[in-house]
């Protein structure tokens, strides 16, 4: 879309050697360019600031309990990445529960963008903000109102009165998913065409097989970044799961928030750092699986 | 014949509320009813420490929860503003220069805003406390260039507190900006500059103006959750910069009293609603999402 568009501007462009953004070259504008480049480029540095920390001092080699002050040089922790066995199983609860999670939040949160998108019905708009709403509400109040609910009984739960723990953070977890999948798959649909499907059932295909072999192809890339999205949520949420977890079960996240008052070991940095080059591993494959995606399909 | 195309589309009106069903069910059992079991903890009383807090309209508690705890609510929202224009003011050169001068790089670049919070939120913020720790380098350069003094510190300092809040909700205002920024038709541009405007003119007339739903958006996402925050106010501040979320956390978790930590929850979340919606009257943005 937009190569076209600067392939087709006005030949004046070309001329005038402007950029996309209305910057000619005279030399004002070359500094005032410069500014911002590097304004831009202090704000990438400011970004990668604590991350560059956060894998230095995995190569750190603590005195005392505190992975606080830079003391020498060492593999060991990086040979030993396991070597918390409490901090392993906190990160693999954290992994159970983000894939059970947004695996469920994936599904409900899918319908729901699905229905807004392709019917009209009278209360769309209320449906709409109904959705919304949970996007705007700050964490500490989702996590305090869910603990409200589960010191209880209540109808609305079967008067079922839940026990804190691995069922409560499930829930809590998928309840603030639901919402950014139903946003995030909305957003990648709205310009889907829809007459594929009445093109399919034209063709005898039954609405199940429809919705299996047409709708459901052409929107997976959506549902997918949602998918990505809701697992990165709930992995590294704190402030909720915080309020929900209860004394006995601990995820990544809570498990170094209790332990940061006694220490922090150099294996909380590995492990960070772990998961740092795996996610870009991930994404750099993912945008590498998209392109050749785009290219097989011609876009 | 009739008769299928009446059942059709008596299933096609039914359709959106089978779709619906499940995930407004889980929103409503788990978002919608937590605030009203909230609300009726914050109107509850405890007749003592280990008692169940009994429903019987206690109002008192809102009393307690403004007039013991008013400074933190001013300082929350004083951070969360300053962290709101201070992320701003680093996101939009970020977002400027990726949309319009990204080239070939803009999905990589847009991926490097996003690397750094693959890692965890806390993980993070410990890090922030090594970097501005009083043995680190930050504070030892800033010691010998004068700007602190020899015992000059900037870890627990209110100006700590804010830089954590402004780095860990960053992104959320880099994307949205950039969204807003990347619809923008470079003709338009064009046009202003054929008008005889110059960059900047351009910038301020037409560029920063079709950004402003991006702009808001990105303060949104930057100020709610800055707002409720605890995490950096625990790690990088004092007793004296606590924050609500500190509160919050504290009365629920530490000392638990149930009634007042839900007053001062509820009331906090009814004036970060008030102060959106206020915003969204001003911009005159009324879609949120």
């Amino acid at each position: 879309m937009s190569v076209v568009t600067t392939a087709s501007g006005p030949s004046g462009r070309a001329k005038r050697a402007s950029m996309p953004d209305g910057t000619v070259m005279s030399k004002g504008g070359r500094v005032g360019r410069m500014v911002v480049n590097v304004a831009a480029g202090a704000s990438l540095l400011y970004l990668f600031l604590p991350i560059f920390v956060i894998v230095a001092f995995s190569f750190n080699q603590p005195k005392g309990k505190f992975n606080a002050v830079w003391q020498n040089f060492t593999f060991q922790n990086w040979m030993h990445p396991f070597a918390d066995s409490a901090l392993v199983d906190a990160l693999l609860l954290s992994l159970k529960i983000a894939l059970l999670a947004s695996a469920i939040a994936t599904v409900l949160g899918t319908f729901v963008a699905i229905a807004l998108v392709r019917y009209r019905f009278r209360a769309s708009s209320f449906v709409n903000f109904l959705v919304v709403i949970p996007l705007t509400a700050p964490e500490i109040v989702l996590g305090a109102s869910l603990l409200t609910l589960f010191l209880e009984p209540h109808l609305i739960t079967f008067n079922h009165q839940f026990a804190l723990g691995f069922g409560t953070i499930l829930i809590a977890h998928i309840m603030f998913c639901v919402s950014y999948v139903a946003m995030t798959v909305k957003a990648r649909i709205r310009g889907f065409d829809w007459s594929l499907e009445d093109a399919a059932m034209d063709l005898g295909a039954n609405p199940t097989r429809t919705f299996m072999r047409v709708t459901l192809p052409l929107i997976t890339p959506g549902i997918f970044a949602a998918f990505l999205l809701s697992f990165a949520l709930s992995i590294d949420d704190f402030i909720i799961t915080y309020f929900v977890s209860g004394p006995s079960t601990t995820t990544f996240p809570v498990r170094i928030f209790g332990q940061s008052r006694v220490a922090t070991p150099p294996q909380i940095n590995v492990l960070a750092s772990m998961i740092l080059f795996g996610s870009i591993a991930v994404m750099a494959i993912g945008s590498w699986l998209g392109q050749r995606r785009a290219r097989r399909l011609g876009i | 014949m009739i008769e299928r195309d009446d059942q059709g589309r008596k299933v096609a009106r039914r359709a959106p509320w089978f779709l619906l069903g499940p995930g407004l069910l889980f929103l409503v059992a788990f978002f919608f009813f937590p605030l009203y079991t909230l609300g009726r903890m914050a109107l509850s009383s405890r007749p003592s420490r280990f008692a169940n807090p009994v429903f019987d309209w206690q109002w008192s508690n809102f009393n307690s929860a403004f007039s013991r705890y008013g400074g933190q609510f001013t300082r929350s929202f004083l951070y969360a503003a300053l962290a709101t224009v201070l992320a701003l003011v680093i996101a939009y050169p970020l977002a400027y220069v990726i949309a319009f001068r990204g080239g070939r790089f803009k999905n990589a670049l847009l991926g490097l805003v996003v690397v750094p919070f693959f890692t965890n939120f806390l993980i993070r913020t410990l890090a922030w406390k090594t970097i501005l720790g009083d043995q680190g380098s930050v504070v030892g350069f800033f010691r010998s260039m004068g700007v602190l003094s020899s015992s000059g510190t900037l870890l627990r300092t209110p100006l700590a507190v804010i830089g954590g809040l402004t780095y860990n909700f960053l992104p959320f205002m880099v994307l949205p900006i950039y969204v807003a920024l990347e619809k923008i038709d470079p003709r338009l541009v064009d046009a202003a500059r054929d008008l005889y405007s110059n960059t900047w003119r351009a910038f301020r007339k037409v560029v920063f103006p079709l950004s402003l739903p991006g702009v808001f958006a990105g303060s949104l996402l930057v100020f709610i959750p800055a707002a409720g925050d605890f995490v950096n106010a625990y790690y990088l501040g004092n007793s004296q910069t606590s924050m609500i979320g500190n509160v919050v956390q504290n009365q629920f978790l530490v000392q638990v009293d149930y009634p007042v930590a839900a007053a001062l929850s509820f009331v906090f979340m009814a004036i970060v609603m008030v102060i959106v919606i206020a915003y969204a009257r001003v911009l005159g943005t009324e879609d949120i999402a």
